[in-house]
């Protein structure tokens, strides 16, 4: 008996075994309902009780990272639980992982080709595919998160994330010793822009020797990049470190590194105990919930939903305990005149504003309007970092 | 004892076309354990993932458009493999084609012209040849390591690409955000009534014929054939090898250039950051379990479009993303695995065979 035929032998049971034990846990097979396209139900007609079950109103959500991202897509899922927990007799899918561009078209198709009545697109990139699509299937209401384009059956949605932010700014800004704050961000468009100057408005209202430095990732997912790119800024002697990014990567480097942090989308303490003082975080559920409900109703137009803290789509976190008493009641002042009504995001982007180089750009007494906050690409005083130009 | 791999005097025929076909079924089996324990149902993930890829008009439809490019780089990579030489590069030649498309087609945004087109090919195919050259001559002319020069170029591509996107070349009525303005419709590839099928297509097909043919019935492929089978025989006969390694070279960068051109003049009639889910180094997996040979890379490549396609499929029937990154890479594995074992076999040293 040779050494091969044993070898042999063991191969052919451990074949065997695959087969057998990928057999043992299938379950029995529950037939897929096929899926009838549905016509978006208007309010007047009731359905008498019938033996067969009437289709569901399905609800498709295209998240650009998976859900244990613990922030954007993690938040957005947040949601769609929320959805399904409020609004009975619904469906609400996902598919996680959709890069933007081409393949999110297919993707974005199929579910509509399937007969599903709202599908959710959330990131930026989304934008041009779900108008593309949204053109073929006129009984679909498509909402897309947080870009420019409609039609009659796309609505768009967001957020006046930078009202938080300008809090998270000024207990930043309190909390930095060597005043020098770091920011890691993903892309240099207006959304990241206006939320870096948010910050550091924030910052710089209640301590106007510090400066936010910036570095760009180019990727809104990237668990080590974004890590790395912390990792740079507090090398460089900054000590409280922001980020617009997805993954609480930069907190757990602030944390590594016994300096503060700032997080966002959700809450990131959790990652990072020691390090996060606070973070801005979305609260999309309260709008999905909203929308789709309209959405059934046949009450739905198309609209451009911009929240603010108010009105629930935005908040922020609550301050760490390591935060000094009078820090909290300072920041603690300025969220009730936000919740009051009497400070938001306009009062955040009011001239007087200078930019990098200290000229003026919005003069005292004037306010920059919502497009001009939407388009801005330009860095207020106190930024460093530089801004890709444009053609 | 230790295990080493010993060259089989002859691979044969069945077990070769046996072998991939193994593979899958073992891929899939290995799949089915970690899907299940998951909590999901093997055989329906299976049937979605199939039925996705395969299994309508439309799904075969969409599969075409991710296999028009994988035909095209895995073809131009394999050309390289055929003479030996490592092109791991077809990434950033696919990026670079793209560019110099995108700036003709952003040029003439009003271009109406018949030769607009024929112009963007053009470029993509000097964008692309161009990027292969820099390790095709570091190659030639000093013997620089042709994989790590044309690997490392990748990213020195997509950076340079990106960098026009960002900057000069942004739509100024984008709001900022990192896209060129879509091109003028002159600069669209037609398609396939009712699908994303695009001209592409006839591109990948005409181009496996001129390889097949360059191989087959022409001076210069049967010297790239000798160089690649035997360069010393190649030397001792006088054959000019770095002019070969040039002209391989540009051939690869050209082909993958093109595949470059077809993505954003077919499919997405713009600039973007990203443009391929990493198209080039799929090629490479393709061109080799392709055997190099230009027919059998267009099955291979449409069979890992459905790969890519059918990962979709996966995820929407409630797969995690890392679930399916998993079970491409089991088959990827297991092909490449496969393909070892039917050219060498498993020989165990020092015990008694």
């Amino acid at each position: 008996m040779s050494k091969k035929f044993f070898f042999m032998t063991i191969a052919t049971l451990a074949l065997l075994a695959l087969l057998v034990t990928s057999c043992a846990p299938a379950q029995p097979s529950t037939p897929t309902p096929t899926p009838t396209p549905t016509i978006v139900p208007s309010p007047t007609t009731t359905t008498p009780p019938s033996p067969t079950p009437t289709p569901k109103f399905r609800v498709a959500f295209i998240y650009i990272g998976p859900i244990g991202d613990g922030g954007w897509t993690f938040e957005h899922e947040q949601g769609r639980l929320m959805l399904l927990q409020n609004v009975p007799g619904i469906e609400a899918k996902y598919i996680e992982s959709v890069p933007e561009g081409a393949d999110s078209t297919k993707v974005i198709r199929d579910y509509a080709q399937q007969g599903f009545n709202v599908i959710i697109t959330t990131s930026f990139g989304y934008m041009d595919p779900t108008i593309e699509v949204a053109k073929d299937f006129p009984n679909t209401v498509f909402l897309h998160c947080s870009g420019y384009k409609t039609a009659a059956n796309v609505g768009t949605y967001f957020g006046k994330i930078e009202e938080p932010r300008y809090l998270s700014g000024m207990a930043a800004g309190k909390m930095t010793k060597t005043n020098k704050l770091g920011y890691v961000a993903a892309f240099p468009i207006p959304e990241v822009i206006r939320g870096i100057n948010a910050f550091t408005l924030g910052v710089r209202a209640v301590n106007p020797a510090a400066t936010v430095n910036v570095v760009w990732t180019n990727t809104w997912y990237d668990p080590a990049k974004e890590r790395q790119a912390a990792e740079g800024l507090l090398d460089t002697g900054c000590d409280v470190i922001a980020q617009h990014q997805d993954t609480p990567g930069p907190q757990q480097a602030a944390e590594a590194a016994g300096k503060y942090g700032v997080g966002y989308d959700s809450d990131m303490a959790k990652f990072a105990p020691k390090a996060v003082i606070t973070c801005p975080v979305w609260n999309w559920g309260t709008y999905y919930v909203d929308a789709v409900k309209k959405i059934m109703a046949g009450a739905w137009t198309t609209n451009q939903y911009w929240g603010g803290m108010k009105d629930g789509m935005v908040s922020l976190t609550p301050l760490a305990n390591f935060v000094p008493a009078d820090v909290k009641a300072l920041v603690e002042a300025k969220k009730a005149e936000i919740m009051a009504g009497t400070f938001d995001i306009f009062s955040i982007f009011a001239g007087p504003l200078n930019d990098q180089t200290g000229a003026v750009k919005v003069a005292a007494g004037v306010k920059m309007t919502g497009d001009e906050i939407l388009n801005m690409m330009w860095f207020v005083e106190g930024v460093n970092g530089q801004i890709p130009s444009g053609g | 004892m230790s295990i080493f791999l010993e060259k089989r005097a002859q691979s044969s025929r069945l077990l070769s076309a046996l072998a991939p076909l193994l593979a899958i079924i073992l891929a899939l089996l290995m799949g089915a354990i970690i899907i299940a324990l998951s909590g999901t149902n093997p055989w329906e993930a299976y049937r979605e993932m199939f039925v996705g890829a395969f299994g309508s008009g439309y799904a075969l439809s969409e599969t075409m458009v991710k296999t028009i490019p994988l035909i095209l780089c895995s073809l131009g990579v394999g050309i390289a493999f055929r003479a030996t030489l490592w092109n791991i590069g077809a990434e950033g030649q696919l990026y670079m084609g793209a560019f110099a498309a995108g700036g003709i087609a952003l040029a003439f945004p009003q271009g109406q012209g018949w030769w607009l087109i024929p112009l963007m090919v053009l470029a993509s195919l000097v964008g692309g040849a161009l990027w292969g050259l820099i390790p095709g001559l570091l190659k030639a002319k000093l013997n620089v390591n042709e994989i790590i020069t044309s690997l490392l170029l990748n990213y020195v591509a997509i950076l340079w690409f990106q960098y026009w996107i960002y900057g000069p070349w942004k739509d100024p009525l984008g709001y900022g955000f990192p896209y060129t303005a879509p091109f003028g419709e002159g600069a669209w590839l037609p398609t396939l009534a009712g699908t994303r099928i695009h001209l592409g297509l006839a591109f990948a097909v005409l181009a496996a014929l001129f390889l097949y043919f360059l191989l087959k019935s022409t001076r210069v492929g049967y010297e790239i054939r000798i160089i690649g089978e035997n360069p010393q025989a190649a030397r001792y006969a006088g054959m000019n090898i770095p002019g070969a390694i040039l002209l391989v070279f540009a051939i690869s960068g050209g082909l993958a250039g093109l595949a470059g051109m077809g993505e954003i003049s077919g499919v997405i009639h713009r600039l973007q950051p990203a443009i391929s889910p990493g198209f080039g180094y799929t090629a490479i997996i393709i061109a080799w379990l392709a055997r190099f040979n230009p027919w059998l890379t267009i099955a291979v490549s449409f069979l890992f479009g459905g790969l890519l396609v059918g990962g979709y499929s996966l995820r929407a029937f409630g797969l995690s993303d890392s679930l399916v990154l998993i079970l491409q890479g089991l088959i990827l594995f297991l092909l490449l695995g496969g393909d070892i074992l039917t050219r060498y076999r498993l020989r165990w040293k020092g015990g008694r065979a």
